[in-house]
């Protein structure tokens, strides 16, 4: 999509946010149904696929509303349903259909803290938005209200109003809550609790905030102001945010507990450990988790070559393992850092692929090419150490199973070579051991997931958690919801 | 809980291109133990991360020590900072500290840099009781350190140098041989160093059964079990040095693996070096 169509797709708007007006916004069901659904101005393919900037460039007050205007106000909200956080949809939607966004923010941040960041990346297809009355009225899934974008375009007009308002805190209490991880689920403990009057302290292992939002999604799909934006209103509702301190070796838990004087302490310290295959040449030089590949271009900011300390390997042509969002992600930041051709493997077929299917087609339209129904047998390298060559396998579907699903079966004898300089390994995560290791009487599943109940109590009195620790790899809303019961859960213990 | 600044507090040029430092970080003073390390970067948005192991603490000053050899872009940037700046990024006390306890007669080899993190851990053997020999190694005299505190505590020290400039004319692999050899066969030896350096020890002593522990300087940067850059095989299993190390079996690592992945960033950090140099010397022009 080029820029006239992006200045298309605006004077399209303008033209029936017209009609609308003239109409009062007082429409009945089919006229709604028959609005448009409006699409989301995006870079350039072939531009964006050399920068960093974001992708998606949102939409403007006057497609917002006319979106807006598409939702059919169901009595009954299916879409709420959808939403882990049980967001007011409707009702946010309601406000942004007539203008009234200041209105539609307050609404959306009474469930959620982080609509900016859901709004960008929450798997919508699968939560809320399949849900939707009008996409299952039109047969089509994608023309469901599109309810991620105008939560993100709510927010991003808060944020474009300069200061917003910053949360009231309760008076203090004097009770202290050690909140470990500053990812979605431990950013949105220290702002419950801090509200609730708690002094809040945040431990973080790395230098900056925000945990995966930071360093794992990528500037071109989540940028580093916005999280950057979410934690300097934290600092200015007093919450402590102390960087570089790993819990359970720089202190560990239990000392915070009995000799720092913390009342309570959250644990929402991510997943961790990324999985590799265990396939022959995993550990020559130029194969990476994506972790770690990420970590270097985004927290790191090795892409900012000459400039940036921080070392990663140049790659010509790239093989990526996986299907899922941490895959597109290192795909696309792949092509960004100058490699010519990436190539995405990926066992099962598209439909299977856990990636948000947004994501899925800016890779494609940006030239990632996939090898659907593949997988990697083993990694050739040179005398040096160094990748040279992936040899992947052809999978087909076999008969479905129990569940219905056809799960693949490899063909013998398809194996083929792929000549490549590295190969990101794209996996998923195990989780963390460190916390494990370093104390006593907390219990974890045989995955390393920790164990708690429905608020985030864990075996270990005072200790709560939730994200990624405790449900393996996630998403930002889940752990957002985890770490907003856990913190209720908390301030309830903290008020007997 | 308040933490104070990384400020550096002490500076010292050991040999030509080895430093020590103190740097001012209370939190870790207080909870460090033989064996680990820490992380440190000198700018906060474009930083490397680099791991440094922990060579002494003062909880009294609430600082630590390290000790360093300026081989590249961000040693040798750290090199030249100054009495009174402060670090950007300063994370530990990482990775498991050593096991000590009583075992006997312990051999600690130390080769090169790997001489630092090798003191605080023959100390703590020698203050478990243990009868303690130390192999020190270098290229020439000049680049030997910590020898005067290493005499402090050693049973017996000995020397040995690539050129004969100082102690034996000798790699450490030889005394190390002749110890097990002898009749004071060692209970467990320790090798810090380059780890061709590690990997010859353990060479060395797999024949005499003497069981051997080696401390890995992989690339390393979270330092918290999230990337899997640190990755060694170690008995046929992927290991991740910074939160199941640094330390390791010697007899069951696969060093020609690891040093392998040492390389990975060479033809770029060279470049990064060359730049840097070349930087330099126009600022020193002017
Ligand atoms: C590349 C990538 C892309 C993704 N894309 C999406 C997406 O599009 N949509 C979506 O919904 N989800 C996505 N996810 C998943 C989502 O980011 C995670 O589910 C979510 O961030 C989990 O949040 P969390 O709070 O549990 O932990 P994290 O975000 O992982 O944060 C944990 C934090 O704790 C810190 N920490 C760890 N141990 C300690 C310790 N001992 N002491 C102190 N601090 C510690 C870590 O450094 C980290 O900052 C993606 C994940 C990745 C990796
Ligand atoms: C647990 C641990 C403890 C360590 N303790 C010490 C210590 O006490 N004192 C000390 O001087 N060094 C120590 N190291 C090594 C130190 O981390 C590296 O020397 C440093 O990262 C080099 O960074 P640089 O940017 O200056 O050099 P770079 O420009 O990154 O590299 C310069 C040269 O050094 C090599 N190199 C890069 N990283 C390492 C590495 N991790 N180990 C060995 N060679 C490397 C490169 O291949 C290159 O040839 C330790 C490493 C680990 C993992
Ligand atoms: S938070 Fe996510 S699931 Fe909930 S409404 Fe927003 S986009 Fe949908
Ligand atoms: S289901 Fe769809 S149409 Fe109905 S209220 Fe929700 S967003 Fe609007
Ligand atoms: S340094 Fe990242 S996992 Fe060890």
């Amino acid at each position: 999509m080029s820029e006239v169509d992006n200045t298309a797709l605006q004077t399209q708007a303008e033209s029936l946010l017209q009609n609308l007006k003239a109409k009062n916004f007082q429409l009945r069901g089919p006229e709604r149904m028959a609005i448009p659904s409006q699409v989301m101005p995006v870079q350039d393919p072939q531009e964006r696929r050399h920068n960093t900037s974001e992708v998606a460039l949102g939409y403007s007050p006057e497609q917002a509303m006319v979106e807006a205007n598409r939702c059919l106000q169901c009595k009954n909200q299916p879409c709420v349903e959808g939403c882990p956080v049980r967001l007011p949809i409707r009702d946010f939607i309601s406000r942004i259909a007539v203008g009234d966004f200041a209105q539609a923010i307050a609404l959306i941040k009474e469930s959620s803290l982080l609509p900016a960041v859901c709004g960008r990346v929450c798997p919508q297809e699968t939560q809320c938005q399949v849900q939707c009355t009008l996409g299952k009225a039109l047969k089509d899934i994608d023309k469901s209200v599109a309810i991620g974008r105008l939560e993100r375009f709510a927010a991003d007009w808060e944020r474009t109003q300069g200061a917003g308002k910053l949360p009231a805190c309760q008076p203090d209490t004097g009770k202290k809550v050690a909140v470990i991880g500053s990812g979605p689920a431990g950013l949105a403990v220290a702002a419950d609790c801090r509200r609730a009057g708690h002094s809040v302290t945040v431990f973080e292992a790395f230098h900056k905030f925000g945990g995966v939002m930071l360093y794992g999604i990528p500037e071109f799909r989540l940028p580093k102001a916005i999280v950057e934006a979410e934690v300097e209103t934290l600092r200015q509702m007093g919450v402590e945010l102390i960087p570089n301190f790993l819990v359970g070796r720089t202190r560990p838990l239990q000392s915070l507990l009995e000799q720092d004087g913390y009342d309570a302490a959250f644990i929402g310290i991510g997943a961790g450990l990324p999985n590799f295959m265990g396939i022959e040449g995993e550990n020559l030089v130029g194969v990476f988790s994506a972790n770690e590949y990420l970590t270097r271009a985004n927290l790191l900011k090795a892409y900012r070559r000459g400039v940036a300390a921080t070392p990663i390997v140049e790659a010509k042509r790239v093989a990526v393992l996986g299907g899922g969002n941490v895959a597109m992600d290192a795909a696309r930041t792949a092509l960004r850092l100058g490699a010519a051709e990436v190539h995405l493997i990926y066992r099962r077929s598209e439909k299977e692929m856990p990636a948000r299917v947004e994501e899925v087609s800016h890779a494609k339209e940006e030239g990632v090419q996939f090898h659907l129904l593949r997988n990697a047998k083993r990694i050739l390298g040179n005398e040096q150490g160094f990748v040279t060559a992936l040899e992947c396998l052809c999978y087909e579907l076999g008969e479905p199973d129990a569940s219905g699903r056809r799960s693949p079966v490899a063909v013998p004898g398809s194996e083929y070579i792929l000549p490549v300089d590295a190969v990101i390994v794209a996996i998923g995560n195990s989780s963390n051991p460190l916390i494990q290791q370093t104390t006593k009487g907390l219990e974890f599943n045989r995955r390393g997931n920790l164990i708690c109940g429905e608020d985030g109590r864990t075996s270990l009195a005072k200790v709560f958690a939730g994200g990624d620790i405790v449900l393996g790899a996630a998403t930002v809303i889940l752990a957002m919801g985890q770490g907003r019961r856990a913190a209720a859960a908390i301030n309830a213990m903290l008020s007997e | 809980m308040t933490i104070k600044p990384y400020t550096i507090l002490y500076k010292e040029q050991l040999s030509a291109s080895v430093f020590l430092m103190r740097i001012q970080a209370p939190h870790i003073a207080a909870e460090r133990q033989p064996g680990q390390f820490i992380l440190l970067s000198i700018n906060h948005e474009y930083g490397e991360r680099i791991p440094l192991t922990i060579a002494d603490a003062d909880t009294a000053e609430g600082s630590i020590t390290i000790i360093f050899q300026a081989v590249g872009f961000t040693t040798k940037q750290l090199a030249q900072l100054p009495v009174g700046a402060e670090l950007a990024v300063l994370v530990g006390p990482l990775g498991r500290p050593t096991h000590i306890e009583k075992i006997g007669h312990v051999v600690c080899v130390g080769g090169g840099v790997g001489v630092a993190p090798l003191h605080p851990i023959a100390k703590a053997f020698k203050q478990a009781g243990n009868r303690l020999t130390c192999i020190l190694g270098a290229r020439s005299r000049e680049l030997i350190i910590l020898e005067k505190q290493f005499t402090a505590f050693a049973d017996e020290l000995i020397i040995c140098t690539d050129d004969g400039s100082a102690g034996r004319k000798a790699l450490v692999t030889e005394p190390l041989q002749e110890l097990c050899q002898s009749a004071r066969k060692p209970d467990l030896a320790v090798a810090i160093g380059p780890p061709v350096m590690m990997k010859f020890c353990v060479e060395t002593v797999r024949p005499h059964d003497v069981p051997i522990v080696v401390s890995l300087n992989t690339i390393m940067v979270d330092g918290t079990g999230m990337c899997g850059g640190c990755r060694v095989t170690v008995g046929g299993e992927t290991k991740f040095v910074c939160v199941d190390g640094p330390e390791f079996d010697g007899l069951k690592v696969d060093f020609d693996g690891m040093i392998r992945r040492l390389q990975a960033y060479r033809p770029q950090e060279r470049r990064m070096d060359e730049e840097h140099e070349c930087k330099l010397s126009k600022l020193e022009q002017r």
